[in-house]
C-alpha cells in the first residue's frame, strides 16, 4: 500500500523528540509517525511506498526519522522533493528516496518500481512513471548505503564521489 | 574565476577551483556532534573505523538534553562518553553546540560540519557550515572527511531603514515567509548590505542560524570589523581573517529586501514560514501558558539584555511560566554579572541551566495538551515542544518578553 503524504513533512512529525532516546534500530518502527500518523506503526508492511510533496524530511537532522523507515520496510519514499539533510541519510542508509511527483497515485494501488528502466507502473497499467534518479543514488541505493558501501569496500571508496554527475 | 565566499572556502579547502554543482570530498576543519547525533554515530563509525582519524577535529556537545532528564537521555550519555574516553575526545557540557563552536573555534574562511540542522548558524562568522546526520557525521571523524555537492548561493541583500523594534528576529521570519521552508533547499545564503553591515554578530548569528529553516545548506556572512570585535571580545582576535565574495561572482539568484516598512513578526503554528505580522493575531488576544527565552536562535547576551529592559521593572503576567535558558555558560556568567539573571528570578522567572532546553521538548518546559507558547527559537513544529495538541508561536527576545507580562500574544504593553 502507499501512505501519502502533504508538503513539509518535517522529521519531528517523523520521529518526534522525546521518542527519539533509543539506539535500537528495530524498536524505531514503533515511534515512526507515532502522533502524526499513529495508525502507520500498526499497519505498514514491508513493501509499501511513501508518496509525499514537497520538502519531505524537513527539519532536524536526526537520522531515526530515515532509519525508522527503513525498520518498516518502505521500498521506495516518492516526493516531490526532499529536504536536504534527510535525502542524505537516505543515501548513507540505502533508503531510495526518488524526487517524482506520484501524489495523484492512490493509496491502495499496488506499485512496481523497475530500478533498470526507471520506472513505476500501478500494478492495472493505468499509469507509469519515468523517474530520473541521480547516479548517487542509484549506487548508494544498490550497496545498501553510502555506509555499507565503505564498510565492504574500504573508506577510500569515498573517492568514487568525484566520478558522480 | 569569479567565486563567492562560499566557493572560495571550498576551492580553499580541496586545494582547487571548484565550480557549482561539483561533486567534492572536504576535509572539514570541525567535526561537530551531540548528545543525540553523536549517540547515533557510534554504530556507523565502528562499522567502518577503529579509530577517528582527526581527533583534534572533533566536537562533541552534550547540550539536547544536559542534564540528563531520563534514563534513556542517560543511557545515549553514557555510551558517547564511552566511545569518547576510548578515542581520547573532550566532550564539552558548557552550552548549546552551536553557540560554543562560535564562542570558540569557528574562524572566518573554515569549514564545519555538523551533525545538526542549525549547523550553519556559524556561517555568521564567516565560515562555511554545513549540517548532515549522524552516518556523515561518523564518516568524517573515521575519515576526517566528507562529501558535498558545491552549492549555488542566493544573495539577500537586505536594506532600508531599520525601525527600533526589528530585530534579526523579525527580519529572518520575514524572508521565511517570503521565501518558503524549501526556499533555499541545497542552496547557500549569502546575506549582504547595509543593514547586514550594521549588525553584530549575535544578530547575524540568528539569520544563519534560521536560514536552516529556509533549507538552506549553509549560510554565511563576509567577515569584517563586526568578526574582528566579536573574535577580539573572545580572545581570539588571531583568528580573523577578511573573507569575502569576489564582486562579481556569480549568484542563482539575488533578493533585495528592505525592512523599513517591517513591523514586528512571529511564525504561528506548525510551520516557520507561516508568518504573520504580530499586530495581524494581536486583537485575537490568544492566551499564552509559557514563555520560552532561549535556543541558539535567540539565547545570546544580547538577546537577554533586550528582554531585561523590557522586563525588569514590571510584573509577569498571571498564571504565566517565563522559562529563560541562557546558550552558554559564557552567556549565563555575563547575565549573572549583569544582574539579569537575579532580576528575571525576582520576577519569578525560571533560569534553567544552559543548553538547548525547552526547545526540542525533551526538558525543560514540556508542553501541555492545547498549551500556548511563544519562543524564541527556531522551529514551532507539530509536537516540537512537547504534546502534538500544543501551539508554539516563535517571536523575537523584545516580543517574548512583552508577552511575558501581559500574557497573550501582542507587540504593545497597552
Amino acid at each position: 500500500m502507499n501512505w501519502k503524504f502533504a508538503d513539509n513533512i518535517n522529521t519531528d512529525l517523523i520521529t518526534p523528540g522525546r521518542y527519539n532516546l533509543l539506539l535500537d534500530f528495530d524498536k524505531l518502527k514503533d515511534i515512526a509517525f507515532i502522533e502524526y500518523r499513529p495508525e502507520f506503526r500498526g499497519s505498514v508492511q514491508c513493501g509499501d511506498y511513501i508518496i509525499a510533496g514537497n520538502n519531505f524530511g524537513s527539519g532536524s537532522s536526526r537520522e531515526t526519522a530515515v532509519l525508522a523507515l527503513k525498520a518498516c520496510g518502505i521500498k521506495a519514499i516518492v516526493a516531490k522533493s526532499f529536504a536536504r539533510i534527510f535525502y542524505r541519510n537516505c543515501l548513507a542508509n540505502g533508503v531510495l528516496a526518488i524526487e517524482h511527483d506520484c501524489t495523484r497515485i492512490a493509496c491502495e494501488v499496488n506499485l512496481t518500481l523497475d530500478i533498470d528502466t526507471q520506472t513505476l507502473c500501478d500494478n492495472e497499467g493505468n499509469e507509469s512513471y519515468h523517474l530520473h534518479i541521480p547516479e548517487i543514488m542509484l549506487v548508494s541505493y544498490m550497496h545498501g548505503g553510502l555506509l555499507e558501501l565503505l564498510a565492504n569496500y574500504g573508506v577510500d571508496a569515498l573517492n568514487d564521489i568525484y566520478s558522480f554527475k | 574565476m569569479a567565486q563567492t565566499i562560499v566557493e572560495k572556502i571550498i576551492s580553499n579547502n580541496v586545494g582547487y577551483q571548484v565550480r557549482v554543482g561539483n561533486y567534492v570530498l572536504v576535509e572539514p576543519d570541525i567535526i561537530m556532534a551531540h548528545d543525540t547525533t553523536c549517540a547515533w554515530a557510534l554504530s556507523p563509525f565502528k562499522k567502518i573505523a577503529k579509530r577517528v582519524a582527526v581527533r583534534d577535529k572533533i566536537v562533541i556537545v552534550f547540550d539536547h538534553a544536559y542534564p540528563s532528564p531520563n534514563v534513556q537521555a542517560a543511557n545515549l550519555q553514557s555510551e558517547i562518553r564511552e566511545f569518547a574516553r576510548e578515542q581520547n575526545i573532550p566532550i564539552i557540557t558548557d552550552g548549546i553546540c552551536h553557540q560554543i563552536l562560535v564562542e570558540r573555534y569557528v574562524r572566518p574562511g573554515c569549514f564545519v560540519l555538523g551533525a545538526d540542522s542549525h549547523t550553519p548558524t556559524s556561517g555568521a562568522l564567516g565560515a562555511v557550515a554545513v549540517g548532515v546526520g549522524s552516518s556523515d557525521i561518523a564518516i568524517a571523524m573515521a575519515t576526517g572527511k566528507c562529501w558535498i555537492r558545491v552549492p549555488q548561493t542566493i544573495k539577500i541583500n537586505i536594506t532600508g531603514k531599520r525601525r527600533k523594534n526589528i530585530f534579526a528576529k523579525d527580519v529572518i521570519l520575514s524572508i521565511a515567509r517570503l521565501l518558503k521552508s524549501d526556499g533555499a533547499n541545497h542552496r547557500a545564503i549569502e546575506f549582504v548590505g547595509p543593514i547586514v553591515e550594521k549588525m553584530d554578530v549575535a544578530e547575524r548569528l540568528t539569520l544563519t542560524n534560521m536560514a536552516a529553516e529556509l533549507g538552506a545548506k549553509c549560510a554565511i556572512v563576509a567577515s569584517d570589523a563586526q568578526t574582528e570585535a566579536y573574535l577580539n571580545n573572545q580572545g581570539r582576535g588571531a583568528d580573523y581573517s577578511l573573507i569575502k565574495s569576489d564582486t562579481d561572482a556569480f549568484y542563482e539568484r539575488v533578493i533585495d529586501f528592505d525592512v523599513s516598512e517591517m513591523v514586528p513578526q512571529v511564525a504561528i503554528p506548525h510551520q516557520v514560514d507561516t508568518v504573520v505580522d504580530v499586530q495581524e493575531i494581536a486583537q485575537q488576544r490568544i492566551k499564552v501558558d509559557q514563555v520560552f527565552i532561549g535556543s541558539c536562535t535567540n539565547g545570546r547576551i544580547e538577546d537577554l539584555e533586550v528582554a531585561y529592559k523590557i522586563l525588569h521593572t514590571n510584573k509577569l503576567a498571571d498564571n504565566i511560566r517565563l522559562i529563560i535558558t541562557p546558550a552558554s555558560n559564557a552567556v549565563y556568567c555575563e547575565a549573572l554579572r549583569r544582574g539579569y539573571l537575579q532580576s528575571f528570578m525576582e520576577l519569578g522567572a525560571i533560569v534553567t541551566s544552559p543548553g538547548c532546553g525547552a526547545c526540542l521538548g525533551r526538558h525543560g518546559g514540556i508542553l501541555a495538551d492545547g498549551e500556548v507558547c511563544v519562543a524564541t527559537s527556531n522551529r514551532n513544529f507539530q509536537g516540537r515542544m512537547g504534546s502534538a495538541k500544543a501551539s508554539v508561536y516563535l517571536v523575537s527576545p523584545e516580543i517574548a518578553a512583552k508577552i511575558a507580562l501581559t500574557g497573550y500574544i501582542t507587540d504593545t504593553l497597552l
